[in-house]
């Protein structure tokens, strides 16, 4: 059997698009838990995502509006959730599991009208270049912005983190809000943005999987990627970089998953679907296993409410 | 000019009064969207939470709704009391409906007086054994419950559907996604001719009972609450935490077992691929809804059960889709949550005498 080389860059290619949602929804969230706030709602925010800019784009026509929108939309919705633990001092734990439980039925609601209803071509780039260099060819060219800009992302936040100024403040909330509160900086403006800024982020996954993966609209359509983005986060210790590799692992899965079926593998189809989800449960205990290093990465202050008495 | 103030110490009544603040607050924002949506609010609400129970036939599917939910959150008190974020009850309640279903089956067309108590008991196991994985995983892996018990969940559907749909699905089924009819003996006794209501209801009751013994009147229930105020205590007091983890685990695991019993072998009489409408995650807003005690679970669970009967009554009068059942769940977590506020803090209005 001759393998094309270009069968395998197209292979990567698909498993890389797997990944973007992923990447995005880690990298946000990754943000918001350094400032010390777990969002359980990734879930909920990355469906209210997918069904506004699907909606956005069936009513509007128009790409642009709709990807923004939908990240406005992550916004919005992770709004309730900052208002709530920032504002009104809820466990996070609670308040992230009724942000995923409302958008779910919200996503639902607004979506019963957009079922069925096909997608938009979404452009992609450098479409040309896709056959010049074999095997890097289908890797490199061919894809969306989003896709780009997914893959840029994780360095963006390492840097982000690592150099600017920004990022010192927000570790520094993250891991001793005490302190940084008593340096003059605002802890409660600080986690807010985080907040938002991981919503957005979660709404522009939802976007994507809608928009640009798999062009419709389906119910829980996000099935799961919410809650194995959380896991992304614990599983890359805090560090953007390796939200990369994990992402790349569990988009695999999912591919792997379609190609053995295709080549009729006989592993029951519930089995082969199942894998990402236990290999998950499993890669988080090897992490986990060392309580000293998870210890040592996780911010300091995660899902603990901070309240500066007047 | 409002000015908020710090409380000396939580209030006991506004603990209480919240969740009824709350489930007041959900109507109206309810009202709300019912309107923007282009429904009359009123009727809408009428519709939604009156007329599904206005007749017998109502109430009985109140309670067959309100039974799961209220065993999943007494069993899910026990975790969250002490501080255990156990959030995949639905994967218990399906585990616990195989483990309990496969043995029905085993009995099939047998009939027996030990059937049904076995079958029971095969449920709880089940569900034991399911909310041991993320129990263990947390006590000597340091592995997040959180993470672990969701992901369980979606495994355990997906091991359902391998089931019905291959080694267990009916043989003379034309292949439909459904085991054969449980036998008389393995299906629990329906209460009334005519009502589905059965006596899984019993269980239900039985556990807050239990629950309500253990929670005021065990030391264990007094370590629980320790640990639920501050782990560092309960470490100085020198309680044995990993075990009470385990233990809280169980219970609650076990509960969602039964309900997945209650399931299958009541209204449904076998296994099949939907066997719980979400029963296991709306049951943690119940738990909170009823203050994580015993007796304010009953009430909570009886209203959130309302809102899946108001959603179908209100798809089929008013066509309003029936995902606002989930958006009223989250709406009254919500405020729940955030009426909380009141609890620590009073809002004193100042300044409008002069």
């Amino acid at each position: 059997m001759i393998i094309d080389i270009n069968f395998i860059g197209l292979i990567i290619a698909s498993i890389m698009a797997s990944a973007v949602p992923l990447i995005l929804a880690s990298c946000g969230e990754l943000i918001t838990e350094r400032s010390g706030v777990l969002n359980l709602g990734v879930e909920g925010m990355m469906i209210i995502g997918a069904i506004s800019g699907f909606a956005l784009m069936t009513v509007t026509g128009s790409l642009i509006i709709a990807i923004f929108g939908a990240m406005l939309a992550g916004v919005l919705i992770s709004t309730i959730f900052a208002f709530l633990t920032q504002t009104l001092i809820t466990n996070h734990v609670a308040t992230g599991l009724a942000l995923t439980i409302f958008g779910i039925g919200i996503s639902a609601m607004i979506g019963k009208n957009f079922v069925g209803i096909p997608g938009k071509e979404f452009p992609i780039l450098f479409e040309g270049l896709k056959d010049t260099i074999p095997l890097l060819g289908p890797i490199l060219f061919g894809h969306s912005i989003v896709f780009y800009f997914a893959f840029a992302l994780p360095f963006i936040t390492s840097y982000f983190l690592k150099k600017t100024k920004i990022g010192l403040i927000v570790r520094a909330v993250g891991d001793s809000p005490e302190s940084a509160s008593n340096q003059g900086i605002n802890v409660r403006l600080v986690r807010y943005a985080c907040i938002l800024y991981g919503g957005a982020m979660s709404g522009l996954a939802g976007a994507y999987l809608s928009m640009i993966y798999t062009p419709q609209w389906i119910e829980n359509m996000t099935g799961g990627r919410g809650w194995i983005a959380l896991a992304l986060v614990v599983f890359s210790t805090w560090n953007p970089i390796k939200i990369l590799i994990g992402a790349m692992i569990f988009g695999g899965l999912t591919i792997i998953q379609f190609h053995m079926q295709a080549i009729g593998v006989r592993i029951p189809v519930q089995f082969l679907t199942a894998l990402p989800y236990i290999v998950t449960i499993i890669v988080l205990v090897v992490i986990s296993r060392d309580s000293r290093k998870i210890r040592l990465s996780t911010p300091s202050s995660l899902g603990k409410s901070f309240h500066k008495d007047n | 000019m409002i000015k908020i103030v710090k409380r000396d110490q939580p209030s006991r009544a506004i603990f209480f009064f919240t969740p009824v603040l709350a489930i007041f607050l959900t109507l109206v924002a309810g009202g709300l969207i019912f309107f923007i949506l282009g429904f009359k609010p009123f009727e809408a609400l009428k519709f939604f939470f009156i007329v599904p129970i206005a007749d017998k036939y109502g109430f009985s599917e109140l309670l067959l709704k309100a039974t799961p939910l209220c065993l999943i959150a007494i069993g899910l008190s026990f975790c969250f009391k002490s501080n255990n974020w156990n959030i995949g009850a639905e994967g218990q309640l399906t585990f616990g409906a195989i483990v309990s279903g496969g043995v029905a089956l085993l009995f099939y067309e047998q009939e027996g007086f030990y059937i049904l108590p076995t079958v029971i008991l095969a449920g709880a196991i089940g569900g034991m054994l399911y909310a041991s994985i993320p129990a263990i995983l947390k006590t000597y892996f340091n592995t997040n419950e959180i993470l672990v018990s969701l992901m369980l969940v979606y495994v355990s559907k997906l091991i359902l559907d391998y089931l019905v749909v291959g080694p267990w699905s009916n043989p003379e089924g034309f292949n439909f996604p459904e085991t054969r009819q449980f036998s008389d003996s393995a299906k629990l006794p329906l209460l009334f001719e005519g009502l589905r209501i059965h006596a899984g209801i019993f269980l239900a009751l039985a556990a807050v009972v239990i629950s309500w013994f253990v929670f005021y009147k065990t030391y264990l229930g007094f370590q629980m609450k320790v640990s639920g105020f501050s782990l560092k205590t309960a470490k100085y007091a020198g309680y044995k935490g990993k075990k009470m983890i385990i233990l809280v685990f169980l219970i609650s695991g076990a509960c969602a077992g039964l309900a997945g019993v209650g399931e299958i072998t009541g209204p449904i009489g076998q296994l099949h691929r939907e066997i719980s409408p979400d029963y296991g995650f709306t049951a943690i807003i119940v738990a909170f809804l009823g203050r994580l005690h015993p007796v304010g679970i009953i009430f909570a669970s009886l209203v959130v059960a309302i809102t899946y009967l108001g959603a179908e009554t209100a798809q089929i009068f008013m066509q309003i889709p029936k995902y606002t059942g989930q958006v009223f769940q989250g709406m009254i977590l919500f405020f729940l949550l955030a009426s909380d506020y009141l609890l620590f803090f009073k809002i004193k209005f100042i300044g409008l005498k002069k």
